[in-house]
């Protein structure tokens, strides 16, 4: 490690390319966390997403026309605008009103959660159209034989419907993920330490702007493809044989 | 309920004037028959005559717009009607097999009565095992449908039916896309269930297997029954010009 750390002091020294994130502690240490956050930030927004995404394509089912209206109405809510807005409303707006609503001093939630509110809401709206079409894709011919079997139309959606939905949508699910985790980046602009934000306090106190922009580009085509190697995993051991081909 | 009043000797099916249209298509005019316990029926006929359209309102699968249908004394179309007590009773197997694709061929069986009946694993495998191996399957159990033949997965569908312990079992040109070689396995196990004492209603385009397995064929043509009667005097002895025409087409 101290090879590594005089080798990048030397770099700057000789080249002048000030890498102080692997040399300085201070630096290093605030930008793993921001690295951290931008991964616990995703995961959490991920996994909220989806859940929401699989809800709201069984709502999107019903039988009751404004349930269905008001799950449209979430969609193009959150689809027909820009993410950052999203997450000014929720952070200066949501906030201030529910605060004042329940009385509370000193906000509802921090920054970091009403990132993860937001973001989650953002890719969720996404994932619900993502999923629905899915669930359109499997045969009805398939469901019907579940329900001659006496399924309810919870079992018929979770054991039947949504594990073949799922098989069918990963590619666009996949490419909705990647969105919301390069999206995270948005959480920039209310102070959440993620990845752009440490990047920032640190060119701004060693005036290495560069250097910084060049490490940030390789931070999230690093994340990216780790998010993208794991979906291809998870794909490949969803596959059925025999199915698909 | 009338449901207490059912005795075996009394229809197990029973449809009385069954009216059902899709839109302004009627697809049955009228439509009655009487099925007891432990007879085989085929209902034949012209494409397009109404005969799936009839087997699937016996489980509720297409409502109806007048009429009634009941199994063993229970109103298939009563809005209070417990679905699932009907489809406990009724087993169906399709044209197209409609296994479910992600899960292999003893879960494919297994499914129902664990989610459903929400009976004992150990209990469910041995039964299923046992079904697999009726079915002439036993090498196939961890097989997922993509993996079996159009028959062998036909197979597998009348196992995942059976194992629901149906009372009655409907089957809706269960043969009609299959490759040539393969309907035979079919309809044999058909038959050994047919010889088991299993009340059967089939759609079928195989004379030669209705002849040889029905106690009462029924020709419907356009959304009526037309004549019925034993495969003795049926194919011999038609009276209506159109059962004779249909008759003379395909034998």
């Amino acid at each position: 490690m101290e090879a590594i750390w005089e080798f990048f002091g030397w770099l700057y020294e000789v080249h002048g390319i000030n890498l102080t994130i692997f040399y300085d502690e201070l630096d290093r240490a605030r930008f793993l966390k921001g690295i951290w956050t931008t991964i616990h930030l995703s995961f959490i927004s991920i996994v909220i997403s989806i859940l929401i995404g699989i809800a709201g394509a069984w709502l999107q089912m019903s039988r009751l026309i404004w349930l269905r209206r008001v799950v449209q109405g979430y969609i193009q809510f959150f689809r027909n605008t820009p993410p950052l807005i999203q997450l000014y409303f929720f952070y200066f707006a949501v906030d201030a009103a529910l605060s004042s609503l329940f009385g509370i001093n000193g906000g509802i939630l921090d920054g970091y959660g009403w990132a993860v509110v937001s973001l989650s809401f953002f890719a969720g709206a996404f994932n619900v159209e993502i999923f629905r079409a899915g669930v359109e894709a499997v045969p009805k011919s398939t469901v019907e034989a579940a329900d001659a079997l006496g399924y309810n139309r919870l079992q018929v959606y979770r054991y039947i419907t949504l594990p073949l939905a799922f098989r069918v949508c990963l590619p666009a699910l996949n490419n909705n993920l990647i969105n919301l985790l390069k999206t995270t980046t948005v959480a920039y602009a209310i102070a959440v330490p993620e990845t752009i934000y440490v990047a920032n306090q640190i060119w701004s106190d060693e005036y290495n702007v560069l250097e910084m922009m060049n490490v940030v580009w390789i931070i999230y085509i690093v994340l990216v493809g780790f998010l993208v190697w794991l979906m291809h995993k998870w794909e490949k051991s969803i596959k059925i044989p025999g199915f698909g081909q | 309920m009338s449901t207490s009043t059912w005795t075996p000797d009394q229809p197990i099916v029973s449809l009385t004037d069954v009216h059902k249209s899709f839109g302004n298509l009627e697809v049955l005019k009228g439509v009655s028959l009487d099925v007891m316990k432990g007879e085989v029926i085929c209902i034949i006929g012209p494409s397009g005559s109404g005969k799936s359209t009839l087997i699937r309102c016996i489980n509720a699968l297409n409502d109806i717009q007048s009429g009634s249908i009941s199994v063993e004394g229970q109103q298939v179309h009563d809005p209070d009607l417990d679905k699932l007590e009907l489809r406990k009773k009724v087993g169906m197997v399709f044209q197209q097999y409609n296994l479910f694709p992600h899960k292999t061929a003893l879960e494919n069986i297994m499914m129902a009565p664990l989610l459903v009946l929400k009976q004992d694993k150990v209990e469910v495998e041995q039964r299923a095992r046992a079904l697999i191996k009726k079915v002439r399957l036993e090498d196939k159990e961890d097989s997922y449908p993509g993996e079996l033949s159009g028959g062998q997965q036909q197979r597998v569908a009348i196992a995942r039916s059976l194992a629901m312990n149906p009372d009655v079992m409907l089957f809706d040109e269960v043969t009609a896309a299959l490759d040539p070689e393969t309907v035979n396995e079919v309809l044999i196990t058909i038959k050994e269930l047919a010889a088991d004492g299993m009340t059967c209603i089939l759609v079928t385009h195989e004379m030669g297997f209705a002849r040889e397995i029905a106690d009462q064929i029924y020709f419907t043509d356009r959304g009526i029954i037309v004549e019925h009667g034993p495969p003795s005097t049926f194919f011999s002895q038609a009276k209506d010009p159109r059962t004779k025409e249909f008759l003379q087409q395909i034998l």
